[in-house]
């Protein structure tokens, strides 16, 4: 998990949240919905700004599509509301509401050619014929589809299926459009093309897109802000960078990229953590908890340094044994056995080429991490 | 996989020749040229001739081809609709209680619902007659179409209906553009089967009939207690080329559903 920290996206013209226009385009209240004894979302609430990439982050049969199939209607909630620019969507049945989805199999319909499966939704507004050709033939351009409005679905490939797709929804110029695992069917090559493809034509476009995905590093590129799910509840919801900089919470640091923990006490000078497998570590930042107060200190492997010798200073260090490697091409993930039994992950950039002195299995080896790179989790 | 041996090749000889050794003869026969139909005199197309002059026969056949006809039509919209409660609907009360009272009949032996429907008729004081026969085979063949259209919507990829719908088509809409076309095959060939159905029954109309409205199955029968006449080769083969021409259409059909129905998966 190799997410750069240090995000260097050109940030967008900043959600609402910051000037003028307060009130979100979507707004989501203690949404809740029960299947059987089951709870899919559970008292969940949700800001959504206009214009903003949201992404919707979770393992599979957290409630993420739930969420998605209760905004665009398909369901209806046991409690709470959805709210899309002030108006309660609650009576507003599927075909009324002025979002669209786009379903993870993409549901073309298979009798109708790409340029029929476009044109549905328009054709159902009832706008006249001319207009239709004109906004069909302007969005089958727009993702590059143009050569081939006279084929069926079962006559493309699953990339140009899913632009389909992708168009069948936009045409309808949607107040927010839902992507439910809308990559998860394309190759890994693809799948890269078409995350930039995605935020390209938001970008352009203007629109508000909610996406849902199993695929950290997709929400982390694609998305302004994540809101990770688990069991039907948000457990974070900010900016990647943040999720990843600053998680909320063990599981969502375990959940969102690679992570070492080390249980311990907050120390008296609420500048070090007391107590854990690997001794005293010392923290950069003051902890906001009592001393004494037991804490989790997450380290992410690749702010882990490994080495032969024993570092100069001897803080935040810790000797083991390697364990295993597993060699990724840009990186390596070292397993690393420590003195307790517990395994660390320490993550090494291959920049060198084949080295010479890189570690092998059953060296003994030092990790050490400066007092800046770890996280003091709470829960 | 697959062993062609003489055992196998043997056993589909036998199979088809039972099943269809009785129609070949029948067939051959419809063109004997001699009056008796055991002797074979030579090759001769007179009975089908004679067939054209003989006005009972072909009021019978136009009364069965009209019973046939609406009937079809009856069974397939009821059936219809039956399959789409039962597969759409889920589990609303007395489903299974709908579900095994639809599918009753495909078992019930033809000679009880014959009866228990001229019962009912007597009771309400029905005219037994052209109408009376439409409703019987609509009731015979209603449950051989939810059979073949349910199993196609269950194969049916409910997210189309759902992104008809979030496209903005309101549900009835969205029946007619999308449901109804794609599982029209399966449709077509429930058509075709009671149509078939009805065509070839003899004991469901004889009990339910009336003066004036002879089906050429029961035409048939009555003609040959009496002794086989040439005659009715001819019109036993000329119904067996039109009830074989439907099952095979309807089976073509059914196919081409099941390869289309398939939404092609990236």
């Amino acid at each position: 998990m190799q997410i750069t920290g240090a995000k260097d996206r050109p940030t967008k013209s900043s959600p609402a949240s910051v000037d003028g226009n307060p009130r979100p385009l979507l707004r989501i209240e203690g949404l809740s919905k029960r299947f059987g004894s089951f709870m899919a979302v559970d008292r969940l609430s949700l800001d959504i700004h206009a214009g903003e990439f949201f992404a919707l982050l979770g393992p599979s049969g957290c409630g993420k599509t739930t969420l998605l199939r209760l905004i665009a209607g398909f369901e209806r909630p046991n409690a709470g509301r959805i709210v899309l620019d002030g108006v309660d969507l609650a009576p507003v049945p599927p075909y009324r509401r002025p979002v669209n989805m786009m379903f993870q199999s993409y549901a073309l319909f298979p009798h109708l050619t790409v340029e029929a499966n476009v044109a549905f939704g328009l054709k159902q507004e009832g706008l006249p014929r001319g207009e239709i050709a004109g906004r069909v033939a302007d969005m089958l351009a727009l993702v590059k589809l143009e050569s081939l409005g006279t084929r069926k679905p079962n006559e493309l490939s699953g990339g140009q299926r899913q632009r389909v797709a992708l168009a069948r929804c936009l045409v309808k110029r949607p107040r927010v459009l839902l992507l439910d695992e809308p990559l998860a069917a394309l190759d890994k090559k693809l799948r890269d093309l078409t995350r930039f493809e995605l935020m390209e034509l938001q970008r352009q476009l203007g629109l508000t897109f909610v996406i849902v995905t199993h695929d950290q590093s997709e929400a982390m590129i694609v998305a302004d802000r994540i809101g990770v799910m688990d069991r039907g509840r948000l457990m974070q919801v900010a900016a990647p960078d943040e999720i990843y900089e600053r998680p909320g919470s063990r599981w969502v640091a375990d959940f969102v990229g690679d992570i070492n923990l080390f249980e311990g006490r907050v120390g008296d000078d609420r500048l070090s953590v007391e107590g854990t497998a690997a001794g005293r570590l010392r923290i950069a930042a003051p902890i906001g908890a009592e001393p004494r107060t037991p804490v989790w200190v997450a380290v992410r492997p690749e702010r882990i340094r490994l080495s032969h010798d024993k570092p100069p200073n001897l803080e935040n260090c810790l000797a083991g044994t390697i364990v295993e490697i597993g060699y990724l091409g840009d990186v390596s993930i070292y397993q690393v056995r420590i003195a307790d039994g517990s395994r660390v992950k320490a993550a090494v950039a291959n920049t060198d080429g084949n080295g010479g002195d890189s570690p092998q299995p059953a060296d003994n080896v030092w990790l050490s991490f400066s007092p800046e790179a770890p996280i003091v989790l709470m829960r | 996989m697959r062993k062609v041996s003489i055992f196998n090749i043997f056993a589909i000889v036998l199979g088809i020749a039972f099943l269809y050794l009785p129609i070949v003869i029948l067939v051959i026969y419809s063109f004997n040229v001699s009056r008796l139909v055991a002797v074979w005199g030579g090759w001769s197309t007179r009975w089908y001739a004679e067939l054209a002059g003989d006005n009972e026969i072909l009021q019978a056949a136009f009364t069965s081809l009209r019973v046939a006809l609406v009937s079809a039509s009856a069974a397939t919209v009821l059936g219809t609709l039956a399959a789409v409660a039962l597969v759409r609907f889920g589990r609303f009360r007395g489903r299974l209680l709908f579900a095994s009272m639809i599918y009753a009949p495909l078992v019930m032996p033809e000679v009880i619902t014959g009866l228990s429907l001229l019962l009912l008729f007597v009771a309400v004081e029905v005219d037994r007659g052209f109408w009376t026969v439409v409703i019987a085979h609509t009731t015979m063949a209603m449950c051989f179409v939810t059979v073949i259209v349910q199993s196609r919507l269950v194969d049916f990829d409910i997210s189309l209906e759902e992104a008809a719908m979030d496209l903005g088509a309101p549900p009835l809409r969205t029946f007619l553009s999308i449901t109804l076309p794609l599982i029209l095959p399966a449709i077509v060939a429930a058509w075709m089967l009671a149509f078939a159905l009805s065509l070839d029954d003899l004991v469901v109309a004889s009990f339910t009939t009336g003066p004036g409205a002879t089906t050429l199955p029961i035409r048939i029968y009555s003609a040959v207690r009496l002794g086989v006449k040439p005659e009715i080769n001819a019109v036993c083969s000329i119904f067996v080329g039109i009830v074989g021409m439907t099952v095979l259409i309807a089976s073509l059909l059914a196919k081409l559903t099941g390869a289309r129905g398939t939404p092609a998966r990236p």
